[in-house]
């Protein structure tokens, strides 16, 4: 009988009745693999030994003060730190269980896989419709049928396409800088990539665009897996499952939001979240 | 309060508020705690009106309750603590209601002081009421300073302190129970001593709570509802 009372009520006297901690990051699929990753800017270590799982079909954040790596870290998801000269890297970045830096993959066919959305909004100087059939086109998508369906998805995914669907043909220039972003977005789904990098996505958008992004990540979130690089802590706490705390190039504490937020396990994350000197 | 680090939030404005918030908790604690002691003595001394103003002082508990109330909505619109400073705004909330609770139960002492003025028969019950009361003072006293010194130690052993009362106060019912039915004429008097001591057991009951919430604070475990604190303070994990 007593059992039974203890399970109606879902509350056993002698256990923690609920974990802060509401999900367990070991129990996720994870769809990146980082070991030991080091990464150099000439004799400047940005990058110390880097290792971490980031789950699939989750949203993970990286916090941290400026300069501290998160979007180095980032970067180095798509390999966009290849275009920096000086640039030298060591450890192992695994997708999907494949090594990215090896010699065999192709950089174009990688960032097909996993995109980019950058602070500042950066559509094309041509239609809203181009824009979005851009990458379409690359991969040899030539018809119009096709073409006129995938766009409305994407379109319709990254939550655009009531406010523009009356003026495909518009250049997207002419759109405010919410919605660019919002192309933009809809410009990397449309070719069903599975890994989107967000690097500060809002942080040049008005408050409400800023809601609408957020609304449109935790959507997305189903179908992909997303990484977003935020300066604005609150905005971490409201879209992410898991967030990484990084400083000076280091991974300092890494887990659910949930617990990073309301009893972090390292001195330095608190002293970041809650806004005291680190 | 050196180890929440109030003092060092890079916005000074902020670090006011939740001292503050803070220092406000302690007065009403510190007013609370005056009340019982004030309710006790009129109960002891038939005080009435004694009792009479203890009565009239809870309205200022309640409106300590409200103010503080309204300056963590105030923190928590403005400034989205997290971490501690979170886990200090809720601590707060949820203490400040206990207080409030522990207001009301002295009040409800101090109008069974002023009824039991005029009471002829003075006898050994109120010695044992007496005792009761100064147990939960203890208890409401020990919670009061986990709370200011965020002594986790402390909090446990008030906590476990807490079921002495528990024991002490079921004794006493017992005892009642062979009054009333000895001397059915004392039953209109012996259910006043009841409430009372009921009044004070929740005293103790509230104080426990309020410790569990330093708990929360200092060490970020939710031990409500749990056995834990019976094997003292939850470890860091």
């Amino acid at each position: 009988m007593s059992t039974d009372m203890k399970q109606t009520h879902g509350i056993d006297p002698d256990v923690i009745p609920r974990s802060l901690e509401s999900s367990n990051l070991s129990d996720e699929d994870h769809c990146i693999r980082v070991r030991n990753l080091n990464l150099y800017y000439g004799e400047t270590q940005a990058l110390k030994n880097i290792s971490m799982d980031i789950a699939r079909r989750r949203v993970t954040a990286f916090i941290g003060p400026s300069g501290c790596g998160k979007s180095t870290l980032l970067r180095c998801f798509n390999r966009m730190n290849d275009l920096v000269g000086s640039v030298r890297i060591d450890g192992s970045i695994e997708l999907d269980g494949e090594e990215i830096n090896a010699k065999s993959v192709q950089v174009a066919q990688l960032r097909q896989r996993v995109g980019m959305v950058f602070q500042k909004p950066n559509p094309f100087p041509k239609s809203i419709y181009e824009n979005v059939a851009y990458g379409l086109r690359l991969q040899g998508v030539k018809s119009r049928r096709t073409l006129d369906d995938i766009i409305e998805k994407a379109l319709r995914g990254a939550a655009l396409w009531d406010e523009v669907k009356d003026r495909l043909h518009d250049n997207a220039l002419g759109m405010s800088g919410g919605q660019q972003q919002r192309l933009v977005i809809a410009r990397a789904i449309a070719v069903e990539q599975e890994v989107l990098l967000l690097n500060e996505p809002a942080s040049a958008l008005d408050p409400i665009s800023t809601l609408k992004i957020e609304e449109l990540i935790d959507e997305l979130k189903d179908k992909y897996t997303i990484i977003i690089v935020t300066h604005n802590m609150q905005q971490a706490a409201r879209v992410s499952d898991y967030t990484a705390f990084m400083y000076l190039g280091k991974l300092i504490e890494y887990g659910a939001t949930n617990k990073i937020f309301t009893n972090p396990g390292e001195k330095m994350t608190e002293d970041y979240v809650t806004g005291r000197y680190g | 309060m050196d180890n929440l680090n109030l003092g060092q939030h890079i916005s000074r404005r902020y670090n006011e508020e939740l001292e503050d918030v803070r220092n406000r908790v302690l007065a009403m604690g510190g007013l609370v705690e005056q009340q019982l002691l004030n309710a006790m003595e009129a109960l002891e001394n038939k005080d009435a009106s004694l009792a009479q103003q203890v009565i009239a002082n809870d309205l200022q508990v309640n409106a300590m309750e409200v103010a503080i109330d309204e300056e963590c909505n105030t923190i928590l619109a403005r400034r989205q603590p997290a971490a501690s400073d979170l886990r200090l705004v809720t601590a707060v909330i949820k203490t400040i209601t206990d207080l409030e609770r522990i207001g009301d139960e002295a009040e409800r002492i101090a109008r069974m002081a002023y009824d039991l003025a005029d009471e002829e028969r003075v006898n050994r019950l109120f010695t044992q009421i007496h005792h009761l009361g100064q147990h939960a003072r203890v208890l409401l006293r020990g919670a009061l300073d986990a709370f200011a010194h965020l002594d986790t130690e402390k909090a446990v052993a008030t906590w476990n302190e807490d079921r002495k009362v528990d024991r002490e106060y079921e004794a006493l019912l017992r005892e009642l129970m062979t009054y009333m039915m000895q001397d059915a004429d004392s039953i209109p008097f012996v259910l006043k001593a009841i409430f009372a001591a009921r009044a004070i057991e929740r005293i103790g009951d509230r104080a426990g709570n309020i410790c569990e919430y330093v708990i929360y604070l200092v060490k970020g475990k939710d031990v409500r509802h749990t056995r834990l604190l019976e094997d003292g303070v939850p470890g860091d994990d």
